[in-house]
């Protein structure tokens, strides 16, 4: 098995790396999807069902056909002409700029047959309410468990049983899903805004039936996807016909309404839980009844039970179908939404039982790993000072609490290739077809080549993000470090042997006795070579190898908890965040700057869903009312508090993937703080003023 | 610039919707709108109708320190001239209507939203853009602040935030840490990279006192 020199030795890995990419960002140099102008572009825009369920009787273009300036339309791009959730994509135009392509987009007339449609989970699971899909219940019931669960819950001397609400959620990346797609006789390039640019490939070859090596998919840049980016879009088959139309390259990017609509979400959930203990907090049963709306996706999942050890469970859950846009993958899928209700469920039984919550989770918490997070994180709280205090018990009518959640997430790495030449003036290029979300991969590539080959992380030159480079995944499940590290280490291995055996054959010294250091490279004997010296031996003959993924460099089951200290003006309703203690696991660090930001990001993110977004729909029209950044809230910089994120370094367990894990316990930490605060539960996320305020009086 | 003259007068036909659409309230309603009745055949009469403005007109911009000349729409954005038009794809669209601050760009030292200013309407005033903070690449200490601390994760937000800092530190060169929130608070990341955005800026400030 393959294993990393020991963490002390590393020089590169591990260090405070500011990202390669930075200042092409800072300046605007970098080109994402939305910046690409290829010569005589033109502008794609769609137009979208303003219902949420109907029938495309007939389209009428030729009124945007006719309007000087427009140059391609598509009226056959609905795959059947029944549209299930407003926002469905029904016809595209091409114009020279976008305003006379929303011009185009306003003449076209569509003649409606609508249906009846449910928008709501509370709606579509009335046995009344109309069908999403005519052959097909709205309602999908699954049952798991594990051990009995009556005979738990018989030898339980306290019960706990509750009901809790979370909202639809929006990945709302800042560039909104695009591409831009140009032809070359029958070959096609197409810029997307992916984390996936390899399945873009694959998704766009089978959809416009052609072969895969004549499609190119690159994506140098691209600002955000969370999940929502996976997979091949509607919207990219859409600019390459649209292209093939005008014969000229063409730019579609979603508006941020439509971002909103069709492009994935988080679902929404209501769970009723219930939980057993003894009275010194060990846990004997749970049980929940579930349910998630996941749109005409239908899949709405809750991870429970969630973390903690059971000796049985039983967990009754309902997908429920919509007429919305469908949930897609959104940074930890099923499992904010698991955390919010169990991380609260056990904190109401620690305090009805008298025990400290921290001890209960103690004492039922299997992960070893998690035992010395949860001892530090208390420790940076002062947990020991906060238990003291009794829920609600502040005077004044702004009061202060601190509340906890924990987190597990199992990421770990799979197959991925790379590609390095070493040239004989001394550059290095590695070539990986990965694609950097923000996550800070591209900086990840290069600290990993450049730690095998003992140089400064600027001596490589970082390719990613093109589907001509060797293969990767798409970047989801936080996978996309623990399976490009290795990539690259075994590619950087293989090229640095190549090396040292044409430096070995012109100094007539074994390879073996060879060392690459600090841009060096060092014979056994004592002789010392520049890295430039020795890589110009190579005259013609670049190195030039592949190497990929191999087993002992990545590991997975990522833990964490975090605690929040929140601050509640019960005048107002208002929950200010005052401080977050995210102890995160992190395995091997590639690069401690980056990893830090994942964190904030995360944690940021999660106090984002415990207090502001929320998706509204309005079950009169079928519309989503708030589809913008006015009234869909994301968190800005002055509800941001204090981020105290402590990397738990396990360099042993090979390099994971960060990016969702610190975003589970968010909520679920604020939810027990606001408790803690004012003695009063929240339930139903996201926590807003009037929820607030509301709870109060009903207490 | 040739190319782009053509497309207007082959556009000049289609005049001012934007201009309508932003009268009744949202700049981007033609897709919930059509076919709807009352509301398509509104955006239809707009488009037939008498126009309040129409047509190219030739307008010169300031932007960083060179003068660019072209030919616009009256309902054409600063924002839209940036991108389309000049090829300064730093300032970037993300909301379209006034609610991100990706789009802020500095007017005479001033931030402003260029997706809510007409380019018709900047006259003579000295337009900045994030490019026009590096000329020939070198970036400024704000920009260099931002890479070292990390305050940038994907960086589709932050030539707005690195705008609306610069334009902070110009009128207020001692902010305080609630000055500095304050300053970028009209500004969202999505990335959440807020924490490390007030550290560059803090930096920057110290910096530049010294
Ligand atoms: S694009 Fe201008 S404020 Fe959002
Ligand atoms: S860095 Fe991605 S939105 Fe701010």
């Amino acid at each position: 098995m393959a294993s990393w020199k020991p963490y002390d030795e590393m020089k590169v890995m591990g260090q405070r790396q500011p990202r390669l990419d930075g200042p092409e960002k800072v300046t605007g140099r970098a080109r994402y999807t939305y910046d690409q102008r290829p010569p005589g572009m033109l502008y794609g825009v769609l137009l979208t069902s303003p219902h949420a369920a109907a029938r495309v009787v007939a389209i009428d273009a030729d009124r945007a056909r006719a309007l000087p300036g427009v140059r391609a339309v598509l009226t056959d791009i609905h795959p059947t002409g029944n549209v299930r959730f407003a926002g469905e994509y029904v016809a595209a135009v091409a114009a020279v700029n976008k305003q006379v392509a929303l011009d185009a987009v306003a003449l076209i007339e569509v003649n409606w047959q609508t249906r009846a449609h449910v928008v709501t989970l509370w709606e579509a699971i009335d046995e009344d309410a109309p069908r999403v899909f005519a052959d097909k219940d709205n309602v999908t019931e699954s049952e798991r468990g594990d051990g009995d669960v009556d005979a738990g819950f018989s030898q339980a001397e306290t019960i706990v049983e509750a009901e809790f609400f979370t909202q639809v959620q929006t990945h709302s990346p800042l560039e909104t899903h695009g591409s831009v797609a140009a032809w070359d006789g029958d070959e096609l390039t197409v810029w997307d805004s992916t984390q996936a640019v390899h399945g873009v490939r694959e998704g766009l070859a089978k959809a416009l039936e052609m072969p895969a090596n004549k499609v190119r998919v690159i994506c140098h840049h691209m600002g955000g996807g969370f999940g929502a980016k996976l997979g091949p879009g509607a919207y990219s088959v859409i600019a390459a016909k649209l292209a093939r139309q005008a014969g000229a390259p063409v730019q579609l990017m979603l508006s941020r309404k439509d971002q909103h609509l069709s492009v994935g979400n988080r679902p929404d959930s209501w769970q009723q839980l219930k939980l057993g203990a003894t009275k010194d907090g060990q846990f004997t049963a749970f049980e929940c009844t579930t349910w998630g709306s996941g749109g005409i996706g239908g899949r709405g999942g809750v991870s429970q039970p969630y973390v903690y050890s059971f000796p049985a469970w039983k967990q009754q859950h309902h997908d429920v179908a919509t007429n919305t846009g469908g949930a897609r993958a959104f940074r930890a899928p099923g499992r904010p939404q698991a955390c919010f209700a169990m991380e609260q469920i056990i904190d109401e039984m620690a305090w009805k039982l008298g025990l400290d919550p921290l001890d209960v989770r103690l004492r039922n918490d299997g992960n070893e790993t998690r035992h010395e997070q949860w001892r530090i994180g208390a420790e940076r709280i002062d947990w020991p000072r906060w238990r003291r205090r009794e829920p609600g018990a502040g005077a004044g009518p702004i009061k202060r609490g601190v509340g906890m959640g924990a987190s597990i997430w199992f990421t770990g790495g799979r197959g991925t290739k790379a590609q390095m030449d070493i040239l004989s003036d001394g550059t290095v290029e590695v070539r990986c077809g990965t694609q950097d979300l923000g996550t800070g991969t591209r900086t990840l590539v290069a600290a990993v080549a450049a730690e095998e080959l003992g140089l400064p992380i600027a001596a490589i030159n970082a390719r990613i993000g093109d589907s001509d480079f060797p293969y990767s995944g798409g970047s989801g499940g936080s996978t996309t470090a623990p399976s490009v590290a290795p990539a690259i280490k075994n590619t950087a291995e293989k090229a640095k042997a190549e090396l040292a055996i044409v430096v070995a054959r012109h100094l007539g010294v074994a390879a073996d006795t060879l060392s690459f250091v600090d841009g060096t490279v060092r014979v056994a004997s004592g002789q010392t070579l520049s890295w430039r010296e020795a890589c110009a031996m190579l005259g013609a003959n670049a190195v030039s190898v592949q190497g990929e993924w191999q087993e002992g460099l990545s590991g997975s089951n990522v833990a964490g908890c975090q605690f929040a200290e929140v601050e509640v003006d019960t005048e107002t309703g208002r929950i200010s965040v005052i401080k977050v203690v995210a102890v995160a696991d992190c395995g091997l660090i590639v690069d401690r700057l980056t990893t830090e930001s994942q964190v904030n990001g995360a944690v940021i993110q999660g106090i984002s869903y415990a207090l502001l977004e929320e998706r509204i729909m309005d079950s009169e029209t079928g519309r989503m009312v708030n589809a913008d950044f006015e009234n869909y809230k994301v968190l800005g910089a002055l509800e941001t508090p204090e981020i105290d994120v402590i990397l738990y370094d396990q360099p042993e367990r090979g390099v994971i993937g960060i990016g969702e894990p610190p975003t589970i316990p968010t909520s679920a930490a604020v939810a027990n703080a606001v408790y803690h605060a004012i003695g009063v539960r929240l339930r139903d996320l996201p926590m807003t003023p009037d929820k607030v305020l509301r709870a109060l009086e009903g207490a | 610039m040739n190319e782009h003259k053509n497309d207007n007068e082959e556009a000049q036909s289609a005049v001012s919707r934007r201009g309508f659409l932003k009268g009744i309230g949202g700049g981007f309603i033609g897709s919930a709108a059509v076919g709807t009745g009352l509301l398509g055949e509104q955006a239809a009469a707009a488009v037939t109708g008498p126009p309040t403005m129409s047509g190219p007109q030739r307008i010169t911009l300031h932007i960083n320190g060179t003068q660019r000349q072209l030919d616009v729409e009256p309902r054409t954005t600063l924002l839209e001239a940036l991108r389309d038009r000049l090829q300064l794809t730093g300032s970037k669209e993300v909301c379209d209507r006034g609610q991100c601050g990706a789009c802020t760009v500095l007017i005479d030292g001033v931030a402003v939203l260029a997706c809510m200013t007409l380019a018709a309407d900047v006259g003579q005033r000295e337009v900045t853009t994030v490019e026009g903070l590096a000329p020939e690449g070198q970036m400024n200490d704000l920009q260099q602040a931002f890479v070292a601390q990390d305050a940038l994760m994907c960086g589709f937000c932050t030539p707005g935030f690195v705008m609306a800092g610069e334009a902070l530190l110009r009128t207020n060169p001692t902010p305080t840490a609630g000055e500095i929130r304050m300053g970028v608070s009209g500004n969202v990341c999505r990335c959440g990279t807020y924490p490390k955005v007030f550290e560059a800026i803090e930096v920057t400030a110290k910096k530049r006192r010294s």
